[in-house]
Parts: structure tokens; C-alpha cells; sequence
């Protein structure tokens, strides 16, 4: 019964095109020669030159890698364990505090979420700067990775863990024997989710970063707010490629788990 | 069960150290926001009240709380500069959603009639350009939509316009910004209920003598209410907030209140009224907010 | 013997007719006709040339084993899968070509495809809005449909706030309700409990009978079958391979796969030795000469498989045993009690015979005490009558 209609066809290519069409431009134009963005002037790699180049832009790459790896890494950690607490915890007190506390930074406008941290961060006197950022984007972050690994964990047998617990585990060697093997791959997903959400974040950084620490795109807003510049669209094919190899791998990664997870299941 | 009880003590151990994370970074700074935006704004460098000191008694509570003002928030109901953002905000962000939705149906729909094996694709088709910055995006329709820009010199090639548009600081130019950043997160929560109808329900309806439209609209439609709203949800509340788009793309003429917001703090370093803003921001979207969370809960708690 | 047999299939199969209600249409114009239908998935051939007819006011049941072909055939029939080649023709018109929303047929399906956001009614009344009836017509009849499955009191009800048994009902009325020309039935009972299926058994013939429908129900479950259908048509491998009454069914197979089928059987692996007087013996390693009646199809070889069901094998605890028999002395094979198992109606044994095969014979329990049990062990002789023996194919 599902046969495509040309409707179906029609709107999904409309759709794509829709999304990766300025993307592809972007891409394009970061290998134009010519300093005027809009005139081509044949192929060249100088705007990547420019940007190795560029000791500002690097090393405010530099710090975003750096906010990017801690927290993402601290949000994984914590995040998995929220994870766990919610999908295994049963009911609790202050579990629908906690659980809303988790949702709510998913959609909050960041605007609210960069200005209270940066409150915080000013009542107690917090040097604003790596650190600051690190949190605050840790806090965001978790989230994203509490609802990535809870997705995995609510559909995982439950009695796997207990089969587990009955051949002599005890629940921690259970859960790390058997659930965190399983959950890997949404883990690794949700660390992964993490890294770009920091890598990308302009708001909440812009509030909590303090003097001489400048994020990526902290460094690119700028830039942008005066014009289109051959640079930025290098910086941002570059971006855009690691991203597209992280996923190239990611998917690799997952189908290969996940051809485990298969053989794995039905003991 | 009792197997299941055995890893609950545990698991809830686990809630212990995010919990406290959020009750730190998350909660307790509402706190402060609310804090400042009933204080008194100072000229200073940097613009904050002094912290309340614990050793100095009940007496220095009291005289805290006696500096306490509404100055701010009557400040934002008087000047209608503060009210016209907000009712800006909340058109925009419904507009965006309602094209949003008109523009993510069809493709959610199509995603969900595609042969099983290629759905995940077009799956990760959808993510991919989500996982790629989101400044990215919206810097890439600078270049497109620019005086001299792609968009320009096609419509000029074709005939279509004499001479260039402006698109560039127009209402156009954010929508199309909005709409493009916030498309993923509309497909996405469409995707997944429309994935999830049973197909046999649409042969039931074949067999009891609707046609295609009749079905759609009688049962895939109704069925899929729960992802549309899901995803208006999802992008109308941060749509409301949003800073960079409006920033980089529309007119200043006229700024949404997240632009607002960043204008008192960063530029007029007035941090009381910034704060004032965002709890009435806050309370403004506390009725979305509180309904996308138990949403969130019944599709991530609710299975089991 | 052979003739009596056959008068009584025949016999079965004039009560099968009788029972039916009398032609709508043109007597002799079966309502449902299959011709050398077949539908393929890629390489693999799901229905391959399969011709059916089917009389209106029949009761038909497709058995066959998971994946044999039934369900697609009958997807094809509703109209959600495309033949690949040949004709389906309902009423002598050929229906293949019109869409699922255009046939004059409705389906029951196997999860019942309840509408999860409408009520029951609105569930009934779906299709009948479709036809463009009028309201009132419209819930005359939805009103007809809750009484007939007696679902009052559930109008307002959604599908998730019914049982199991409810929501069957449901689905039934639902599909009733535009009073299709042939109702197809996909593993109705399957989701039932044992109990409940029993009683949903008998509703659904009394149903059929009070209504003068045509239904074909797809089952896997041969009792089912049996006890519901007028005729049952055993699929194998998208072939139809028997179409009978049950009792022909059981009695009669046409084949060793469908004797294997169709309840529990003995096969012993023979060469006809000699053919006399409608009777043929059949020389096997295994249990000697066999006598059996002729057999009713023509065999394609010397090389045979003799089928005696374990109800017909008879036992007896004395060597010399019964000399009643007509026949007398044939078919005799002597062993020991090799396995026992009492199921309350009936006791199975398996018993080893002196050549080493295995036989089953199963014995009702007619009196209460164990008077005529076997004990482990115990030496036993296994017989049966040549009229009891069917002699297929290999």
C-alpha cells in the first residue's frame, strides 16, 4: 500500500532542497577566488589560508574545542545518569521537579537561560571566562543528552537487567555489563549531540564568557554583524565537513552496534 | 518485580549529582534574575547589587527586601517600546510556526510513505543540516539573500524583477531564516507520529470506502494532532525568544524582545530591566512551556 | 469398504449444502471465481495459479501454515495487493483492477485496525458515511450493528477502553455494517483467549447463518477451521492443495502433506504388492503386508505411503486377539506400550513395534475406570481395517 505519489515525491525533494541549498551555496562560494563574495572569480583555497592564518579566529576555535570537549563529556556523564534515574527510579520525590528541570532547557529561549547563569556566575564572584562557559553549557547540554539516552533505555528489555541480576549480578555490575553496553551507541550519540550544541552556541556563551576568552562563534557573530566575509564561509565549510564526517562515522558506528544489538537481543 | 525494585534504590542514587547540577545552574539563578530585576538600577561597572550578606543578620534581610522595587516592570508597562516587543515576539513566533507547519507536513508526510529502508535516510537527511551550526545557517541566507546575492541575480536572470529586491533586514528575510533553522524540529515530532500509525488503519479506512483524501483527513490527520502539537511547541517557545535570527536578518525597526533583552544588557548595561524582561518572558511562556513538559513526560515516562 | 466411504463423504457433503443458505444471485454463478491467480514479492511467488470458486452463503475457511500464501490471497481479494496475473471475479465481473474503496467487499482484520481516536459507533458508522447514506439510514443501521453484537451500552466508548473480545465485536459490526458482498475474515480469533474463541466460534455461524453472508476466514488453527466452515481450502507453498468438506478433509486427504496437516496421522512407507477387488495390498518394511482399500485417485507410482489416523488403530492385549474383524487376522502388528499420555477425553500410546517403528494409536476413554488401560511396557497387538487405511503418494 505504499506507493509514493507524486505529491509525496514533490514535497520531500522541495523540502531537501530547501535545506541543503544554502548550505551547497555556502560551501561553493568558500572556494571563490575573488574578495567580493558574490562575483565568482574562479577556484582557490585562499579564504582557508586566511583562516590558518587568522590568530584570533584560531584561537577563539581553540577555546570553543576545548568548552566543547569538557562539557559535552560532563553533560554525557551527567546526563546518562539522569537517564537512568528516570527510566529506572520508578516514582521518587521531587522527580517531576527534576524531569521539568531537564525538558524545560530544550526549548528555552537561551536568551533566559545565558542571563541567569551569568547572574549566578556575578553573586558569586565567579571569574567569567573557560570555566563559566564550560557550565553553563554543560547544564544546556545534559538535557539533550538526559532525553537522547532516555529514548534508548524505555525501549530496552527489561529483562535483560533482570536476567542479569538472576545469573548473580548485583544491579551496579548488571547495569554495567549489560544496560551500558546496550545504551552505548545513544551514549555516544548524546555526547556527540552535546559537542556541536557547545561548538554552535553563540547566546548562552556571549553572557557567560567573561573578557579574552572569545568562543567561535562568538568570533563569527561579530564578524557577520558586519557583512559577508570569504573567511567565514571557509570557517564554515570546515565545520560543516568535521560535522559531516562525525555523522559519516556516527552512522557507521551505529550500524555496526546495532547489528550487534540484533544478534544481541534475542539472548 | 522484585527485580525491578532491586535497581531502583540504586538508579535513584543515580538522580543525586544531576539533580543537584540543576538545581544549582538551573533553578537557583531564576532566583537571581528575580533578584535583580526588583532592584534598583545602579551606574557602575560591573552593574549589580552587592551580594546579600548571611553574617550581617535578619536586620540586613529586612533592609534588602525594603530596596526591593517593581520600578522595573512598571517601567516595561509604561514605555510601549517593552510592549510592542513582546506582542512582536509572540506574531512572529506564531506566524513561523503556522508556515512552519504548513511547510513540515508534507515533508513529514512524504518521509512517513517512503519505503521502509529509506526512511532512516531521509531521516538523517533532516538532522544533518540541524547538526550544523545554526549561526551557519543563518549566515548562509546572508549570502544568498544579500543586495548582489544568489537570489537576486537568479531573479534577474530570469526576468522576474528589474531591479534587485531588498531581502535583507526585511520580515521576508527572518521568516525565511526562522523557518529554515527551525524546520528539523518540526519535521522530526511530525515524523515520528505520522511513522507510527499503523498502516493497517488506513486499509481499514481503503476497505470501508474512503478514498485517499478521506482517509487523510479522517484518520492520518486526527491521528497525527499529538506531533503537530509537539512540534509547534517545540519551535514556537524558543521562536519567541530568539535573538540571532531577527539580528542578523530582519530591520531593526522594530525588535523582538530577545533583541530587546540583549539591548539592555549588553548595550545599555542595564541589568535590572534585562532581568525584568526575562520573568515576564518567562511567565509569558510558563503556559507552553508546562504543556510541552508533560508532553515530553508522557512520550518518554508514558511507554512503560 | 471403499463405497462406503465415499457415501459418506457424500453423505457430509449433502448436510454441508443443505446447511447453506439458498442463492441469491443465479444459481449456478458461483459468487467468487479465482482464476490461475498469482502474485509474486520479487523472486518469491506468494499465489501461484490458484483457481477457486466459492457458492454466495458460503462459509469458507483458507488453512495453511504461516507464510503458505493465505493471508495474501486474501489481501488480494479486499483489494490491498495486486494480482500479478489472472482474474478475480465477484458476481462474474472482474474486480481486480477496482481500488480497495470501490469493492463491494469488506475485511475484519487481524488486529481489527480500530480507528484509536474514533468511538464505537463512529468506528461503525465510518464506512457507512463513505457510502453517502442518509443520517438516518445511517443510524438505523449503526443502531442494528451494536444490537446484533450486542455492544449497547459501548456507543460512546473508545477502541483502548474495550477488551479484547469487545473490541472483536467491534470490528465485526464495523465491517457489517455496509453489508459487503463477501466478508473476509483475517485470523479472527487469533488474539482471543482459548475461551473466549470457543464462544466467538458459535457467534460468528450464527452470524453467518442470520445474515446469508458470504465468509472466508483465514486460520492457521485446523480445529478452527473445522468447526467453523463449510469448506476448507488447505494452501501450501501458494498452491491450494485440497479443497473439501472437513470431514473429507480429514477423512480423505488428497495427499500426504495434507493427511500430515490436518490432525494427527501414522504414515507407513509401502510398494503395492497386489491390487484385487477393491482392495490393495501393500508390502512395507516396517509392518508387513498391509491390506487397504483402493485407493480413490489415481497413484503416480507402486511406490505408496499408507495414512491411518490413531484413533482408527485399535489395540488389544492378547496375541490371539479379536477374530471379529471381517476381514479376519489382517492388519495385525504386534509391540510393546513404548509411551503414555492421558488427555482426560482420550488416552494416546505410542507403541514400538517388533520391527521397530513407532505407531500412535489413541483410545477414547469411554468408562470412568481404567479398566481397559494399557500398562507400560505391556505387549500389545496394534490393528486397524483396510477401509480405516488411506494409500497416497509418497
Amino acid at each position: 500500500m505504499k506507493h509514493l505519489s507524486r505529491f509525496n515525491i514533490t514535497s520531500l525533494t522541495l523540502g531537501l532542497a530547501f535545506l541543503y541549498l544554502p548550505i551547497v551555496v555556502l560551501v561553493i562560494y568558500s572556494f571563490n577566488a575573488s574578495r567580493l563574495v558574490t562575483v565568482w572569480g574562479g577556484w582557490s583555497l585562499r579564504w582557508y589560508a586566511e583562516f590558518f592564518n587568522d590568530a584570533a579566529m584560531l584561537s577563539a576555535a581553540a577555546m570553543s574545542l576545548r568548552v566543547g570537549v569538557v562539557s559535552a563529556t560532563a553533560a554525557t556523564i551527567l546526563g546518562t545518569l539522569a537517564a537512568v534515574a528516570l527510566t529506572r527510579g520508578e516514582s521518587f520525590r521531587g522527580r517531576t521537579l527534576f524531569s521539568g528541570m531537564l525538558y524545560a532547557p530544550l526549548v528555552m529561549p537561551e536568551v533566559i537561560t545565558g542571563l541567569s547563569l551569568l547572574l549566578l556566575f556575578v553573586a558569586v564572584n565567579a571569574e567569567r571566562g573557560f570555566w563559566t562557559v564550560t557550565i553553563a553549557h554543560t547544564t544546556l547540554t545534559m538535557c539533550f543528552v538526559t532525553v537522547v539516552v532516555q529514548s534508548r533505555l524505555g525501549s530496552l528489555d527489561r529483562s535483560l537487567e533482570e536476567a542479569a541480576m538472576d545469573l548473580g549480578c548485583d544491579p551496579l555490575r548488571a547495569f554495567l555489563k549489560v544496560t551500558l553496553p546496550l545504551i552505548l551507541p545513544s551514549v555516544a550519540a548524546g555526547w556527540m549531540l552535546a559537542f556541536t550544541l557547545s561548538m554552535d552556541d553563540l547566546v548562552i556563551a556571549s553572557f557567560t564568557t567573561g573578557p579574552g576568552s572569545t568562543t567561535l562563534p562568538i568570533r563569527i557573530y561579530s564578524e557577520v554583524r558586519l557583512g559577508v566575509k570569504p573567511e567565514i564561509n571557509a570557517i564554515c565549510t570546515l565545520i560543516i565537513g568535521s560535522i559531516a564526517l562525525v555523522i559519516i562515522a556516527a552512522s557507521l558506528a551505529s550500524k555496526l552496534s546495532s547489528r550487534q544489538g540484533e544478534s544481541a537481543a534475542p539472548l | 518485580m522484585s527485580g525491578r525494585r532491586l535497581f531502583t534504590t540504586p538508579a535513584r542514587r543515580a538522580a543525586v549529582a544531576p539533580l543537584l547540577w540543576m538545581l544549582l545552574f538551573f533553578l537557583l539563578p531564576f532566583g537571581f534574575v528575580l533578584k535583580i530585576s526588583l532592584s534598583q538600577t545602579v551606574i557602575a561597572q560591573p552593574p549589580y547589587v552587592p551580594v546579600f550578606d548571611p553574617a550581617q543578620g535578619m536586620a540586613a534581610l529586612k533592609a534588602a527586601f525594603a530596596t526591593l522595587s517593581l520600578e522595573n516592570f512598571r517601567l516595561l508597562a509604561a514605555d510601549h517600546l517593552y510592549i510592542l516587543s513582546y506582542l512582536r515576539s509572540i506574531v512572529v513566533a506564531l506566524i513561523s510556526t503556522a508556515i512552519l507547519l504548513a511547510v513540515g507536513y508534507p515533508v513529514a508526510y512524504g518521509m512517513s510513505r517512503l519505503p521502509a529502508r529509506w526512511q532512516p535516510i531521509a531521516m538523517i537527511l533532516v538532522i544533518v543540516p540541524f547538526w550544523t551550526s545554526f549561526l551557519i545557517r543563518v549566515y548562509a541566507w546572508i549570502n544568498i539573500l544579500q543586495h548582489d546575492g544568489i537570489l537576486n541575480k537568479t531573479l534577474l536572470a530570469l526576468h522576474v524583477v528589474s531591479a534587485p529586491v531588498v531581502w535583507l533586514s526585511t520580515d521576508t528575510a527572518m521568516y525565511i531564516g526562522i523557518v529554515y533553522s527551525y524546520l528539523p524540529f518540526m519535521i522530526l515530532p511530525l515524523y515520528a507520529t505520522l511513522a507510527k500509525i499503523d498502516t493497517t488503519l488506513l486499509e481499514a479506512s481503503a476497505d470501508l470506502g474512503g478514498s485517499r483524501l478521506a482517509t487523510f483527513w479522517l484518520v492520518t490527520f486526527p491521528l497525527s494532532l499529538p506531533g503537530v502539537g509537539a512540534g509547534a511547541l517545540l519551535c514556537f517557545i524558543p521562536i519567541v525568544g530568539e535573538f540571532v535570527i531577527p539580528d542578523l536578518l530582519a530591520g531593526s525597526r522594530s525588535p523582538m524582545i530577545g533583541q530587546t533583552l540583549w539591548l539592555e544588557f549588553f548595550t545599555n548595561r542595564d541589568w535590572p530591566v534585562a532581568s525584568a524582561i526575562a520573568i515576564v518572558l518567562l511567565v509569558l511562556l510558563l503556559a507552553p512551556l508546562l504543556v510541552y513538559e508533560r508532553m515530553q513526560r508522557r512520550q518518554l515516562e508514558g511507554r512503560r | 469398504m471403499d463405497a462406503m466411504l465415499h457415501r459418506e463423504t457424500k453423505r457430509g457433503g449433502m448436510t454441508d449444502d443443505a446447511r447453506q443458505a439458498p442463492d441469491v444471485a443465479g444459481a449456478d454463478i458461483p459468487l467468487l471465481q479465482l482464476d490461475a491467480l498469482v502474485k509474486r514479492f520479487g523472486r518469491f511467488t506468494a499465489v501461484d495459479r490458484l483457481a477457486l470458486d466459492i457458492k454466495a452463503g458460503e462459509f469458507f475457511a483458507l488453512l495453511g501454515p504461516s507464510g503458505c500464501g493465505k493471508t495474501t490471497l486474501l489481501r488480494m481479494l479486499a483489494g490491498f495487493e495486486t494480482p500479478d496475473a489472472g482474474r478475480i471475479l465477484l458476481d462474474g465481473q472482474d474486480i481486480a483492477g477496482i481500488p480497495p474503496h470501490q469493492r463491494p467487499v469488506n475485511m475484519m482484520f487481524q488486529n481489527y485496525a480500530l480507528f484509536p481516536h474514533l468511538s464505537v459507533q463512529d468506528n461503525i458508522a465510518f464506512g457507512l458515511k463513505r457510502a453517502g447514506l442518509p443520517r438516518e439510514e445511517i443510524k438505523a443501521r449503526v443502531t442494528e450493528m451494536i444490537a446484533l453484537l450486542k455492544l449497547e451500552s459501548m456507543e460512546r466508548r473508545k477502541p483502548d477502553q474495550l477488551s479484547g473480545g469487545q473490541r472483536q465485536r467491534v470490528a465485526l459490526a464495523r465491517a457489517l455494517a455496509r453489508r459487503p458482498r463477501l466478508l473476509l475474515l483475517d485470523e479472527p480469533l487469533a488474539a482471543l483467549d482459548k475461551k473466549l474463541r470457543e464462544n466467538t466460534q458459535a457467534e460468528l455461524m450464527r452470524l453467518q447463518r442470520q445474515l446469508g453472508m458470504t465468509f472466508i476466514v483465514v486460520t492457521h488453527d485446523q480445529e478452527e477451521a473445522m468447526m467453523m466452515a463449510d469448506r476448507i481450502g488447505v494452501m501450501n507453498a501458494g498452491h491450494l492443495v485440497q479443497v473439501a468438506t472437513p470431514r473429507q478433509l480429514y477423512e480423505a486427504p488428497n495427499s500426504r502433506w495434507v493427511a500430515e496437516f490436518v490432525g494427527g496421522v501414522n504414515i507407513i512407507d509401502g510398494k503395492i504388492a497386489s491390487r484385487d477387488a477393491g482392495r490393495v495390498t501393500i508390502a512395507t518394511p516396517d509392518a508387513g503386508g498391509i491390506i487397504a482399500a483402493a485407493p480413490l485417485q489415481a497413484l503416480t507410482t507402486d511406490q505408496v505411503c499408507v495414512a491411518i489416523r490413531p484413533e482408527k488403530v485399535r489395540l488389544s492385549a492378547h496375541e490371539s486377539a479379536p477374530d471379529d474383524d471381517d476381514a479376519g487376522g489382517i492388519n495385525r502388528l504386534a509391540g510393546v506400550i513404548a509411551g503414555i499420555s492421558y488427555l482426560g477425553g482420550q488416552t494416546r500410546y505410542q507403541i514400538r513395534l517388533d520391527s521397530g517403528a513407532q505407531l500412535r494409536a489413541s483410545v477414547a476413554n469411554i468408562a470412568r475406570l481404567d479398566l481397559d488401560a494399557f500398562d507400560p511396557a505391556q505387549r500389545v497387538v496394534a490393528w486397524f481395517a483396510p477401509d480405516d487405511c488411506v494409500v497416497l503418494d509418497r
